[in-house]
């Protein structure tokens, strides 16, 4: 599909080799996730334009920035880009910088774009300031608005959080998220956070060594049995679901997906809106027969798709959600409990969600 | 007593030659600074040294070699005489020439470190917002640079104004052509007419006085981080 970015490279440095050839989806967020030195920052800085890396290939939406003959220096690709470090102009002021790039786009509706950006980052009023006078959260949110304001065809975000204390990666987190429910280009995102993943990556590209180990959609990846993600400790589900209504009298709010109703407590969301819930494998629990009497108040009808071993006394198990078993889910069980239930792929089972937390 | 018309043209003949070799440096010494501040390319290093050599030269070696190859047999005075220009000693271009050689590494060298501070990430932050090379340049490294283009101006300037040896063995003494003050203060101490040369002598001092106070208020050396 021409919307798609197709993104072919291979750098050959003493100590590190690069080498991927990706199909990224033209829309939401695409997290490059792996250890330091797996080579997430380096292909997205080729794909900036920032690393040269000969032979490769890079198309945005079927605009082609670089092939064997030709290389779209990084000024000349319509790119937003957010460092590490916010990188601001220490000359400028905060309006200056945002500025510096919107000016040089030569786009006649950038200045709606800057103050689309002002507003969505919330920095209506840090604008006259310099950047010595801004905290490190405020700088990332000015440095994520001059990226914005640049209307650019595709966003790189190089772990825009990395450099930040927790609080400051509270203060941030809300402004992303906005940025991936309302941003209609492709954003492709740096990190080694699976609390960032979780949520705010739609697709998942898996970095090991400067290769692709995995890349797909989150749910699907983050289920995956052959894949670390499954077999991690904090090892957990994503689901996206949309708010189906609330219970007053218990002050609960029910969530729907395809593979069924989950209900959490109360949430200011109306109905029909979106809602991504994370559930981790440690707090699902399986059953033959459908408990009623439990106080367990998420119990969803699933079928045995693969189960693995994961130690010497633990499972891994994933779950399809609803009659189609079309949602993944994972549990994590004792051996003893998979030879007792005798559980193998394709038997039918309660899934009992002890816990299940939102994710945005 | 005051200065005499001699030592008025001297004085005007030094500010014109470091004014006119301060702007050519800043010209010629920037490109050679960013070259070398941002090159991995192995001939960093005998640039680097070639350019720094004045610093621990005399005078009048490189005044010496700078005298044969301008001279009517010397490959740049055989190409000046080719362009029907003369040659260039003894002339005053001729010791612009010189004085460009003489006081590079005091331009070329405060650049390079401006240059070096900044780093990379200010350059590649500009090409990500559209910023072409050149308007990285004016828009970015000039302002950020500022302190190192100005320490650069203010010891280029005041290092030509300063320079005796390789005036002598360029220019010679030649009155409103190549005597600068330095040689003019020379000829007064060998005519022993100490009162003129000490006017000319506490004037340089008073200048270099100002100069480094110029330089230190200027720029503090506070090296502004790019947050």
């Amino acid at each position: 599909m021409s919307q798609d970015i197709l993104a072919r490279f291979q750098l050959d440095w003493p100590g590190f080799a690069l080498d991927v050839d990706l199909t990224l989806p033209g829309r939401g967020v695409t997290a490059l996730f792996g250890h330091s030195g797996s080579g997430k920052t380096t292909l997205l800085r080729c794909m900036a334009g920032l690393e040269r890396a000969s032979g490769g290939y890079l198309s945005v939406g079927g605009a082609v920035w670089q092939d064997g003959r030709h290389f779209l220096p990084t000024w000349r690709r319509p790119l937003g880009y957010v460092f590490q470090e916010a990188s601001l102009f220490p000359h400028l002021s905060a309006r200056g910088n945002l500025e510096y790039g919107m000016r040089r786009v030569r786009d006649a509706m950038a200045r709606s774009a800057l103050d689309y950006a002002v507003d969505l980052l919330g920095i209506g009023a840090l604008l006259e300031r310099k950047p010595d006078q801004l905290s490190g959260g405020e700088r990332q949110r000015v440095a994520i608005a001059r990226a914005l304001a640049l209307k650019p065809r595709l966003l790189l975000m190089d772990e825009p959080l990395a450099a930040l204390d927790l609080k400051r990666k509270h203060e941030i987190l809300p402004y992303l998220e906005r940025l991936h429910d309302e941003l209609d280009i492709p954003l492709l995102y740096v990190t080694h956070s699976p609390d960032e993943v979780a949520q705010l990556a739609d697709h998942l590209v898996l970095l090991e060594e400067g290769r692709v180990r995995a890349a797909g959609p989150l749910g699907e990846l983050m289920t995956r049995l052959d894949l670390p993600l499954a077999r991690d400790e904090a090892a957990e589900s994503i689901i996206e679901t949309v708010v189906a209504g609330h219970d007053d009298k218990y002050q609960l709010t029910y969530l729907d997906c395809r593979g069924g109703r989950f209900a959490v407590g109360r949430l200011q969301r109306g109905t029909g809106k979106p809602a991504r819930v994370r559930v981790h494998a440690r707090d699902v629990s399986l059953a033959l027969k459908e408990h009623r009497d439990s106080s367990i108040v998420n119990i969803l009808q699933a079928r045995i798709q693969e189960i693995v071993p994961l130690n010497d006394w633990q499972m891994v198990v994933r779950l399809g959600l609803g009659p189609e078993a079309s949602i993944p889910l994972l549990a994590r069980i004792t051996r003893r409990s998979a030879d007792l239930l005798e559980l193998v792929p394709g038997k039918p089972v309660y899934a009992q969600v002890k816990s299940v937390v939102l994710a945005d | 007593m005051g200065f005499s018309d001699a030592d008025l043209a001297a004085i005007g003949l030094t500010l014109r030659l470091a004014g006119i070799t301060t702007v050519l440096l800043l010209f010629i010494g920037t490109p050679i600074a960013w070259w070398l501040a941002r090159t991995r390319s192995w001939w960093k290093g005998p640039v680097g040294a070639v350019v720094a050599l004045p610093l621990v030269l005399p005078p009048t070696v490189l005044g010496f070699y700078l005298l044969v190859a301008m001279g009517p047999h010397g490959p740049v005075g055989q190409f000046t005489q080719w362009l029907g220009l003369g040659t260039l000693p003894f002339t005053f271009w001729g010791l612009v020439v010189a004085s460009v050689f003489y006081s590079m590494p005091f331009v070329v060298q405060p650049i390079q470190n401006a240059i070096e501070a900044l780093g990379e990430r200010p350059l590649e932050a500009a090409a990500t917002l559209r910023a072409g090379p050149w308007d990285t340049f004016f828009s970015v490294v000039l302002p950020l640079a500022r302190p190192g283009f100005l320490t650069a101006t203010i010891l280029g300037f005041a290092h030509t104004v300063g320079e005796f040896g390789v005036v002598l063995m360029i220019g010679g003494n030649i009155p409103g052509e190549t005597r600068v003050v330095s040689v003019q203060i020379y000829d007064h101490v060998e005519a022993l007419e100490y009162a003129e040369a000490h006017w000319l002598a506490a004037t340089m001092v008073i200048f270099a006085f100002l100069v480094l106070l110029a330089l230190y208020t200027l720029n503090p050396n506070a090296r502004r981080q790019p947050s």
